[in-house]
C-alpha cells in the first residue's frame, strides 16, 4: 500500500514537472523543471529495484545532459525571457503521436494480462530475490562483454560514442576564423 | 512494506527529509533574526561599487559548450565501464579483450579531439 | 528483551545501539524508520556542527602557515568560539534578493547545495557496522549526488543577475565537469580491486590500503577531488582578484553561509571518501576487530577513532595545499585535466586490468598488491619521462624563438 502511494506521488511529481517544461515561457525555468522531472524518473528506477540505473540517470541526465541543455539555452541570445507562447502550431499532430504511443503501451500492458495483478495479490509475480537485485550490476558487467549476450551492442555503443564525439565537435566548431 | 530494496533506501529518504528541514531552517532563521531594511541600494547587483552597466545575462562562449559535450561522452563511456569493473575478476580473458576494443575505439576519438585542438583553451 | 540502562551504555560504546534497540523493541513496523531517523539526524547534525570545528581548524592552520596567530580573542586563548561568533553574526544579517535576480534559481541554489552536501554522507562507513546505508552502488551514489552540485552552481551564477557571478559559474561548471572524468576513472581501479562499489566492501577489501597498492590513482583522485571542490590551487572559480567571489557573490547572511557550509561539509566528505577508498577507512592494523574476553567489542570504537584521525589528517593536508600552492590559470587547469589526468587515468585502468588478469587466481592479497604497486611505479616513471621530454622540447622551441628574435633585433639595429 505504502509502495503504491510513493509511486503515485513520484509519478505525479514527474508528470507535473514535465507539464511545466512544455508550458513555461522562461526557458531556464523549463530546464530546471526538466531536471526535477529527471529526478522523478530516477525515483521510479529506485522503486523498480534498479539502483544502478537510478544513479546513472542522476549522473548522466541531471549532472551532464541538463548542464548541456542549460548551456545550449545560454548560447542562444535573447531566448531566456521570451513573451511568445511556448506552443507551436501543430497540436493536432502531437496529439495523434501521443495517443498512438499510449495505444502501443496499453496494448503491451494488455498482452501481459496473465501476470495481472502486478502488485502483491494472489497469483501475482513473486518479487525478485534480494541477492539477484544486489548482484545485478555485476551481472550487467558480465553480460556486457559476454558473446552470448550484449557484447555486440556494447562495442557498437563505443562506435556510436565516437560518432557522437566527432559529430558534436564538428557542429560546435567555428566554421570561419572570426566566429571563434 | 514487502519490498526489501525500498527499505534499503529508507535512510536515504529520511536523510533527504532532514536535509530539506535544515536547508529551509537556516534561511528562515536568518529571515526572522536579521534586519529587513529593503533599501533599494542594497538590492542593486554588485559591480565594484558602480551602477551595473548592461545586462548580466550574457551569451556563453562556445568553448564551454564543447567541454560539456566532451564530458557527456566521457560520462556515458565511464558508466558503461563501471559494471565491467565490478565484475572484472570473474570474467575470463574475453572480458579483457571486449573492453580493450571498446577502450581503443573511444581513445581513438579522444586522440582525434586532441589533434583537432578542441582541448586548447585559447 | 527488556531495556537495561547498563546494556544501553555498553551498546553506545560498542556502537551497536541500533541493533540493541531493535532487540529491545522487537519487530514492529515503526522500529526501522525511527532508528533510521535517529541515525540520520545524528549524521546531519554532526555534518552541520563539525563545520564549526573545520572553520576554526582551517583558519588556525592557515594562520600558522602564514606566520600569524589566527583567531585568538573569542572563546579563550585559542579562539575556539570564533566560528560560533561568525555564524551568529551571519544569522543577524539581512537576507536580500538582488533586483533583477531570477527568484527561483537564486533561492533554490543554496537550498540544493546544502542538501547535496548532507546527502552524500549516507554511504560513509564511520566504523565497523556504522554506516547510513550500505548501498551496492555506494560510490556511484556519491558521484551521482555530487554531480547535482554542479547544477546548483549554475543556478546561483545565473540567478544572481551579476556578471561576476555568471563568469564564476561558467568557470566552475567547466572545471567541475572536467575533473569529474579523472575522478570517476581513478575510482574505477579500487572498484576493480575490491570487486564492489559498496563503500563497506571496499573498506573490507583493503588488507593493504589502496593508496599503497595504486598510489598514482590515489593521487589522481585526490587532485581531482580538490578541483571538484574548487579548493586551492583550483579556486579560480572564486578568484578574489578577478571575479570577486564567483558564483556566490550576491548572497548575503545565512544564504551565503549555506554555501560556506556546503563547501566545508563536502571538503570533509571528500577527505572521508579518500580515507575510505584509499586509506583503508576505519581499518587500523586489525585493532578494529578486537573484542575483550567478555565479548565486549571495543574494536568498533577504535575503528571510529582511526577513521576520524585519518579523515582529519587528509583535511589538514587540504589546508596545507591551500597554504602552499598558487592558483592555476584556466588554460593550465584545462590542459592539466584533459591532456594529463584523463589520459593517465585511462592508461592506469588498462594497466590495472592487464596486471590483474595476468596474475593467477589464487594469489594472496600481498603479492597482488606488490605487483600492482610495481606496475604503478613503472607507469609513474614512464609518465615522468614523457613529461621531461615534452618539457625539453618546449624549452628548446622557446629558446629558438628567442634566439631568432634576438638576431632580428640585432639585424634591425
Amino acid at each position: 500500500m505504502i509502495e503504491q502511494i510513493i509511486f503515485i506521488v513520484i509519478s505525479l511529481f514527474t508528470l507535473m514537472m514535465g507539464w511545466i517544461v512544455v508550458s513555461n515561457n522562461n526557458l531556464f525555468h523549463a530546464a530546471l523543471a526538466l531536471m526535477a522531472s529527471f529526478l522523478g524518473v530516477a525515483g521510479l528506477y529506485v522503486m523498480l529495484d534498479a539502483g544502478f540505473l537510478a544513479m546513472a540517470q542522476l549522473l548522466v541526465y541531471i549532472g551532464a545532459i541538463s548542464i548541456l541543455i542549460i548551456f545550449a539555452i545560454m548560447l542562444t541570445r535573447r531566448m531566456m525571457q521570451t513573451e511568445e507562447s511556448p506552443f507551436n502550431s501543430q497540436p493536432g499532430l502531437a496529439g495523434i503521436t501521443a495517443v498512438s504511443v499510449f495505444a502501443v503501451i496499453a496494448f503491451i500492458f494488455w498482452q501481459m494480462r496473465e501476470f495481472w495483478p502486478l502488485g502483491a495479490g494472489e497469483g501475482a509475480m513473486p518479487p525478485a530475490d534480494k541477492s539477484i537485485i544486489l548482484g545485478s550490476v555485476a551481472k550487467l558487467g558480465e553480460y556486457f562483454v559476454s558473446p552470448d549476450a550484449f557484447v555486440l551492442p556494447f562495442e557498437v555503443a563505443s562506435v556510436m560514442l565516437l560518432a557522437a564525439l566527432i559529430g558534436s565537435i564538428w557542429v560546435a566548431w567555428p566554421k570561419t576564423e572570426d566566429e571563434s | 512494506m514487502d519490498n526489501q530494496i525500498l527499505i534499503d533506501y529508507l535512510p536515504i529518504a529520511v536523510l533527504l527529509g532532514i536535509s530539506i528541514f535544515f536547508a529551509v531552517l537556516l534561511p528562515v532563521l536568518s529571515l526572522t533574526l536579521g534586519p529587513k531594511q529593503g533599501a533599494k541600494r542594497n538590492l542593486a547587483p554588485y559591480e565594484s561599487g558602480m551602477t551595473a552597466i548592461g545586462e548580466a545575462q550574457r551569451r556563453l562562449p562556445v568553448k564551454f559548450y564543447r567541454i560539456a559535450v566532451l564530458f557527456i561522452l566521457f560520462d556515458v563511456d565511464i558508466i558503461l565501464l563501471v559494471p565491467w569493473a565490478v565484475t572484472f575478476r570473474k570474467l575470463g580473458l574475453y572480458g579483457l579483450y571486449a573492453m580493450l576494443i571498446f577502450m581503443v575505439i573511444f581513445i581513438l576519438g579522444d586522440a582525434w579531439v586532441w589533434k583537432k585542438g578542441v582541448l586548447e583553451w585559447d | 528483551m527488556s531495556f537495561s540502562f547498563l546494556e544501553f551504555l555498553k551498546s553506545l560504546v560498542e556502537l551497536t545501539t541500533g541493533t540493541y534497540l531493535r532487540q529491545v523493541w522487537g519487530a514492529k513496523p515503526w522500529v526501522d524508520p525511527t532508528l533510521d531517523a535517529i541515525g540520520v539526524i545524528l549524521v546531519a547534525t554532526f555534518g552541520l556542527l563539525i563545520v564549526l570545528v573545520l572553520i576554526w581548524l582551517e583558519r588556525k592552520v592557515i594562520a600558522r602557515f602564514q606566520d600569524r596567530i589566527g583567531p585568538n580573542r573569542v572563546g579563550g586563548k585559542y579562539g575556539l568560539l570564533q566560528p560560533v561568533a561568525d555564524a551568529l553574526k551571519l544569522l543577524t544579517k539581512e537576507i536580500i534578493t538582488p533586483s533583477g535576480a531570477d527568484k527561483w534559481a537564486y533561492n533554490l541554489a543554496p537550498f540544493l547545495i546544502v542538501i547535496t552536501a548532507l546527502m552524500m554522507w549516507a554511504v560513509m562507513p564511520f566504523a565497523p557496522g556504522v554506516v547510513g546505508v550500505d548501498l551496492n552502488v555506494g560510490l556511484f551514489y556519491v558521484l551521482a549526488i555530487s554531480s547535482v552540485s554542479v547544477v546548483t552552481v549554475l543556478l546561483a551564477g545565473w540567478g544572481s543577475n551579476n556578471k561576476y557571478a555568471l563568469l564564476g559559474a561558467f568557470r566552475a561548471v567547466a572545471q567541475m565537469v572536467s575533473y569529474e572524468v579523472p575522478m570517476i576513472l581513478s575510482l574505477l581501479i579500487p572498484i576493480i580491486l575490491a570487486r564492489s562499489m559498496s563503500s563497506v566492501d571496499i573498506v573490507k577489501a583493503q588488507t593493504v590500503p589502496f593508496a599503497i597498492v595504486v598510489p598514482i590513482s590515489a593521487l589522481i583522485f585526490f587532485i581531482s577531488s580538490l578541483a571538484e571542490m574548487g579548493r586551492t590551487p583550483f579556486d579560480l572559480l572564486e578568484a578574489e582578484s578577478e571575479i570577486v567571489a564567483g558564483f556566490h557573490i550576491e548572497y548575503s547572511g545565512m544564504k551565503f553561509a549555506m554555501f560556506m557550509l556546503a563547501e566545508y561539509i563536502s571538503a570533509l566528505f571528500m577527505s572521508g571518501l579518500f580515507t575510505t577508498v584509499f586509506l583503508g577507512g576505519y581499518r587500523f592494523f586489525g585493532l578494529e576487530m578486537i573484542k575483550t574476553a567478555s565479548g565486549f567489542a571495543l574494536g568498533n570504537l577504535i575503528g571510529l577513532i582511526a577513521f576520524f584521525v585519518k579523515m582529519f589528517v587528509v583535511f589538514v593536508v587540504l589546508v596545507w595545499i591551500r597554504g602552499t600552492l598558487p592558483r592555476f590559470r584556466i588554460d593550465q587547469m584545462m590542459d592539466f585535466n584533459w591532456k594529463f589526468l584523463v589520459p593517465l587515468s585511462l592508461a592506469l585502468i588498462l594497466v590495472a586490468a592487464l596486471v590483474d588478469k595476468a596474475l593467477p587466481v589464487g594469489v594472496n592479497d600481498w603479492t597482488r598488491a606488490g605487483v600492482h604497486l610495481v606496475s604503478n611505479v613503472v607507469v609513474g616513471a614512464v609518465t615522468l619521462e614523457i613529461l621531461r621530454r615534452n618539457g625539453r622540447k618546449q624549452r628548446t622551441a622557446h629558446e629558438e624563438v628567442r634566439e631568432n628574435a634576438d638576431i632580428e633585433t640585432a639585424a634591425a639595429h
